[in-house]
């Protein structure tokens, strides 16, 4: 069907105005970190001289460059446990036929909904007793159960829409529940848990509240906790506040823009499966 | 996302059943549980450090108790005096209103691109994507500071509104006792349009043509068309966007501690900063428990009755 072109090109303009309204604030942010240290930025200015001395003070003096790795080490833990254990259950709630089988998954599926409110006064006492606050392994430990009744969700799915006779022909031929999963389903599972694996870095990489009651250590702390904690000593250093921003958005801005299509699809079928 | 919950009734698929029964009757009686063994660590997990802190938070909310000396059985006092005291009343009302913000807005600011762009496919989508997915995908916190720097004295709100020649409203936006609420909602409205709008598109692609080139036949314009087609085929799009963006609103705590940190006065406290607050600066972890339950029923409640209303035929 023709339409005709300028209605077309209206479409365009509307999506671009959008778009527009989307990325003034990255720009403005953008273009303060590239001021001079302790300058007055108004608004969206186009930096009269480039300099990255807002970044060096960032990333050395105000900490960052810990921050970040804090980060990345707490990722690292979070992501390949919540895989694991993730596609363990649900390779056995999605392909076996378990008594009850479904009442479990319902339960995980309850959990979607848990605000971090609801469960992170108790375990701040709770994991102070057995002296893991202010260690990574509180966080972790915390994020990993977060994470599990997605993580389960998206990995049931993902084996239900297994063809049967895969496995079928595999146990025919005498293989084990075992190595069924393992030779011949997780091969198949690649795109579903690498989705998984964007999704979860993600949320752990943007995780505040539950990071900011469980590490008080502002050194042991994640970099959006370090941020929160540095605006509030940073409130007029405008550059310095930005590039430490940047720094901060940085990371999973690469993450993203590598593996947009894991992240779309994620975000829209992870919304939508049900 | 709890829009989920929906496909979890639904029976095995014969075929995978074949393939289980047979496995599952060779080893009969007790080892038709010894699946459950791979379901464990998760569950495990799941149950230690979520499910259980969350009743335990149910059973603190009975206390009073600071959090270092022994705590007193109140009973349901603390609820009482969540509903009695307007500071904790008011967080919850400002919750309930960030919903409109962070909800309803981007809903309708969605339907209404979709209701623009749906007639034809379009090229060159992916670049647009991605920049509407954005504001997904960067740390709330980070979002927080960006738009405080936005709203500020010389930030870009203020000057676009001066260069406009609206000079004499430009103000501290954030500071403002009646506006800094409804500033705080409209950082919500920026992040979640995209991911509404990307929503609703990707469910219109889903929409058989023959339908769109019928109404056109019958003479229909784009409003018809809109009424008649579109939006009844997003119904199950814009419950779970409801979903997803009302959660967000009722558990928000990021955007609201680095924009405004509840200020100025009370008026933009949401129950979220009320937890962090009462429970690690004021020692009243009883009180603290008792908003975090009250926040997470709200939640359940308001969830159910969307995907309840969603799945009624109309």
């Amino acid at each position: 069907m023709r339409l005709r072109q300028s209605e077309r090109w209206a479409g365009y303009l509307i999506l671009t105005l959008l778009a527009v309204g989307i990325i003034v604030p990255f720009l403005s942010i953008f273009f303060a970190s590239m001021q001079p240290s302790g300058s007055t930025v108004t608004g969206l200015a186009w930096p009269d001289e480039w300099s990255l001395d807002n970044y060096r003070e960032a990333w050395s003096v105000a900490g960052f460059s810990g921050l970040i790795r804090n980060s990345l080490i707490i990722c690292l833990g979070v992501v390949p446990a919540t895989l694991l254990l993730a596609t363990l259950a649900g390779y056995a709630l999605g392909t076996m036929r378990l008594p009850g089988g479904n009442a479990v998954f319902m339960f995980f599926v309850a959990g979607l909904t848990i605000p971090v409110e609801l469960i992170v006064v108790p375990l701040y006492y709770n994991l102070d007793t057995v002296g893991l606050v202010n260690t990574y392994w509180a966080v972790i430990l915390v994020e990993i159960a977060l994470f599990m009744p997605f993580g389960v969700f998206w990995m049931r799915t993902h084996f239900r829409s297994t063809p049967a006779e895969l496995m079928e022909a595999a146990r025919v031929d005498g293989a084990s529940s075992g190595v069924i999963l393992r030779r011949i389903l997780l091969p198949l599972a690649r795109p579903s848990l690498m989705t998984l694996a964007v999704l979860v870095f993600m949320w752990s990489w943007n995780q505040f509240l539950l990071v900011l009651i469980l590490i008080q250590d502002p050194d042991r702390r994640t970099a959006p906790a370090g941020l929160g904690y540095f605006v509030g000593q940073h409130t007029t250093n405008i550059p310095v506040l930005s590039a430490g921003t940047v720094i901060v958005i940085l990371p999973i801005l690469i993450l993203y823009l590598v593996f947009q299509r894991s992240f779309i699809a994620g975000l829209l079928q992870g919304a939508l499966k049900g | 996302m709890s829009a989920l919950t929906r496909q979890a009734g639904e029976t095995p698929t014969p075929a995978v059943g074949r393939a289980q029964r047979r496995a599952g009757d060779s080893r009969g009686g007790l080892g038709r549980f010894k699946g459950y063994l791979w379901v464990l660590p998760a569950l495990a997990f799941y149950l230690a450090f979520a499910v259980l802190p969350a009743f335990h938070t149910a059973y603190l909310s009975l206390f009073d108790w600071d959090g270092v000396t022994l705590a007193t059985f109140v009973g349901l006092e603390n609820y009482s005096e969540v509903f009695a005291n307007s500071r904790y009343r008011n967080a919850v009302g400002h919750a309930l209103l960030l919903i409109a913000f962070f909800s309803w807005l981007p809903i309708l600011i969605g339907l209404l691109m979709v209701g623009l762009l749906s007639r034809h496919r379009r090229r060159g989508m992916t670049v647009y994507r991605v920049l509407f997915f954005l504001p997904q995908i960067v740390p709330l916190v980070a979002v927080g500071i960006t738009w405080r720097w936005m709203y500020g004295d010389d930030g870009v709100v203020n000057q676009a509104l001066r260069a406009v020649g609206l000079g004499g409203v430009t103000r501290a936006w954030l500071g403002d006792f009646d506006l800094a609420l409804p500033a705080v909602g409209l950082v919500g409205t920026w992040a979640m349009s995209g991911l509404c709008m990307m929503l609703f598109l990707s469910g219109v692609q889903k929409v058989d043509t023959s339908l769109y080139e019928a109404v056109r036949l019958d003479g229909a314009g784009a409003v018809r068309e809109f009424v008649t087609v579109t939006l009844p085929a997003l119904r199950g799009e814009i419950a779970v966007a409801m979903t997803v963006t009302t959660v967000a609103a009722l558990a928000s705590f990021d955007i609201v501690y680095v924009t405004t940190g509840g200020g100025p006065g009370t008026q933009t406290t949401v129950p979220g900063l009320l937890v962090y607050r009462l429970a690690f600066s004021e020692g009243k972890v009883g009180l603290a428990s008792a908003i975090a339950v009250v926040l997470s029923c709200l939640i359940l409640v308001i969830v159910f009755m969307i995907n309840r209303l969603s799945r009624t035929e109309p």
